[in-house]
């Protein structure tokens, strides 16, 4: 566990260098929720039922958390890269622990998300979005969100590892983007077709929303929901503890062994 | 004295779905000597290296490396080893400096800084120290890799085709690098496409085709297996046939003919041909001679004679 340690910390160390010399595509991926929530908010919620200011408050949220499950692309791009350029190779013929090498990279990822999370909170505030559940609970949202983004991350690094190519790893993450669309993140579901409306419900991002809108208080859980939105922090969490349990183990096997 | 193995293989097999990457590869390479694997593009050698670094789970076979058996013990052979390879790269969004401070930190080195400022410097990498790695040339790209595998001293050094596609100087550092380290008792396993640089720098070749060691043996001892490339050019079409039968009985190999160049060729076998002989011998024999000439094996010679093989070598 310490020689996990040491040497997850050296590789947190390389991604957050990496991160210093290269701050362009961070700037480009931080701002990327700014921007749709402005479109978002003014030019759909213009067309919405809802008000504008109480969808920009409904949106915070789901944007919040489709910008996490993006983690999947980030990781996967990273890893990719990673096997591609043959850096996973160097670090698998040194003596180091075989989860540091991901470990280091998800909470690399975990850092920059955390820190991204502010300026997109402070866009949020200006647009009418509010904490209107106590310092506590809103805590316990944002725990939650991190929590979601790490395991986004390990599942992305898996399937980057088993990519091995970058471009292949750019064409998934477009199916990445497509994942948030079929949730509540962005709409409600209520409206929607009972299948359909089961299929979106299922789907963790909607869970970990709900949480976080609940958490929040911005928006109350739908009734006749199914049942991982329906309690969605207990959802949330359990979507989590499933994608760590499969995709840990999956992204450490992984490195330690490669393709053979 | 008996002799210790810093390699020892024995029937290594690896495939990759239909393909047979490896057949059996035995290799024995003695501590402190610098072995060369020689072969062809997709003879084998660049999975040989990955199965002896671990990076790769041998499907046959059995090799201990640095003392320690490559399946039961990874974690102790990654230890003593270090790598250099076309596919086992630093960062290249990291500095030069950076890559090695991270990768002394890995190694747990001490004063990481002040070994880091050494290898910058002697590896000629100081100026570029602080640029992205991804701003260097193949050459101090290739030096810098070879830096991080030294960071350390490993006691098996891998170096996968160290040299190819290097400008001239950049090759001789990194063969004077070699040398020393073989001077400090390290053991270096280099594979190479390039005839010369394993004459240069190896103890022993092993000549691996098709998965499994052909020959080895020190680079004179082939060599001598091989003899000169003997070639007549004929003045007239109908000479080259009465020139191809000297030529066979002359190097005793089947010449080939290309008609279009009137030029018959072929490796002879014996080392003790000369030029003076095989142009006596061709002109006794009645054939028009535009020109005869005896030019020293090429790697495809050795591949040729000794292997059967006719994969072209890149």
């Amino acid at each position: 566990m310490n020689t996990l340690a040491h040497d997850g910390t050296a590789m947190l160390g390389r991604q957050l260098l990496r991160m210093r010399n290269n701050p362009g595509l961070l700037i480009l991926t931080q701002s990327m929720p700014v921007s749709m929530l402005l479109f978002f908010g003014y030019v759909f919620g213009s067309a919405l039922a809802m008000p504008g200011a109480e969808y920009r408050a409904f949106l915070v949220p789901g944007l919040l958390v489709a910008t996490a499950a993006g983690g999947i692309m980030t990781g996967m791009f990273q890893a990719a890269q990673d096997t591609h350029r043959g850096v996973t190779d160097r670090f698998r013929t040194l003596p180091v622990s075989r989860a540091a090498v991901p470990l280091g990279q998800a909470v690399a990822d975990l850092v920059v998300t955390a820190a991204g999370t502010v300026p997109f909170l402070a866009v949020g505030l200006a647009v009418g979005w509010r904490v209107e559940g106590g310092a506590l609970r809103a805590a316990g949202a944002l725990g939650l969100l991190l929590l979601f983004r790490f395991a986004a991350s390990w599942a992305g690094i898996w399937l980057g590892l088993l990519t091995r190519s970058e471009e292949a790893a750019g064409q998934l993450g477009g199916a990445v983007f497509l994942l948030p669309l079929l949730s509540n993140a962005y709409i409600p579901v209520e409206g929607l077709p009972g299948w359909l409306r089961t299929l979106a419900e299922w789907n963790p991002i909607s869970a970990v929303t709900t949480a976080l809108r609940d958490l929040f208080g911005n928006a109350p859980v739908p009734d006749g929901a199914a049942w991982p939105v329906a309690h969605p922090v207990a959802g949330a969490l359990g979507w989590c503890a499933v994608l760590l349990a499969v995709f840990v183990p999956l992204a450490v096997h992984r490195h330690a062994h490669g393709k053979g | 004295m008996t002799t210790t193995y810093a390699v020892l293989s024995e029937g290594l097999e690896k495939r990759f779905g239909e393909v047979r990457a490896l057949a059996g590869l035995d290799l024995a390479v003695p501590e402190g000597t610098v072995c060369g694997i020689l072969g062809p593009n997709g003879a084998g050698k660049t999975t040989a290296v990955r199965l002896l670094t671990t990076l790769l789970r041998p499907d046959a076979g059995s090799a201990r490396v640095a003392g320690h058996d490559l399946v039961r013990e990874p974690a102790e052979v990654r230890r003593r080893i270090a790598v250099t390879g076309q596919d086992v790269s630093v960062d290249g969004d990291l500095t030069g400096r950076q890559n090695l401070r991270l990768f002394a930190r890995l190694h747990r080195i001490r004063d990481a800084r002040a070994r880091t400022a050494e290898l910058l410097d002697r590896f000629g990498l100081a100026e570029a120290a602080d640029r992205p790695v991804s701003t260097y040339s193949g050459g101090l790209r290739r030096r810098l890799d070879l830096a991080a595998s030294l960071l350390r001293r490993p006691e098996v050094l891998f170096l996968d085709e160290p040299t190819t596609g290097l400008d001239p100087a950049s090759r001789n550092r990194i063969w004077a690098a070699v040398r020393e380290l073989r001077e400090r008792g390290t053991t270096v396993l280099l594979t190479t496409q390039y005839l010369e640089e394993a004459d240069r720098l190896a103890d022993d070749i092993a000549l691996v085709d098709r998965g499994r060691v052909a020959h080895t043996g020190s680079p004179a001892a082939l060599k001598a297996l091989v003899g000169a490339y003997a070639e007549a050019v004929v003045t007239d079409p109908a000479a080259l046939v009465r020139a191809a039968a000297v030529l066979d009985r002359l190097t005793g190999a089947e010449p080939a003919l290309d008609a279009a160049r009137l030029t018959v060729g072929a490796v002879s076998t014996d080392p003790a041909l000369t030029l003076p002989r095989l142009v006596r011998e061709l002109d006794a024999a009645g054939v028009p001679l535009a020109d005869a000439r005896l030019r020293p094996p090429t790697l495809d010679d050795v591949f040729l004679r000794l292997t059967g093989s006719k994969e072209p070598v890149a």
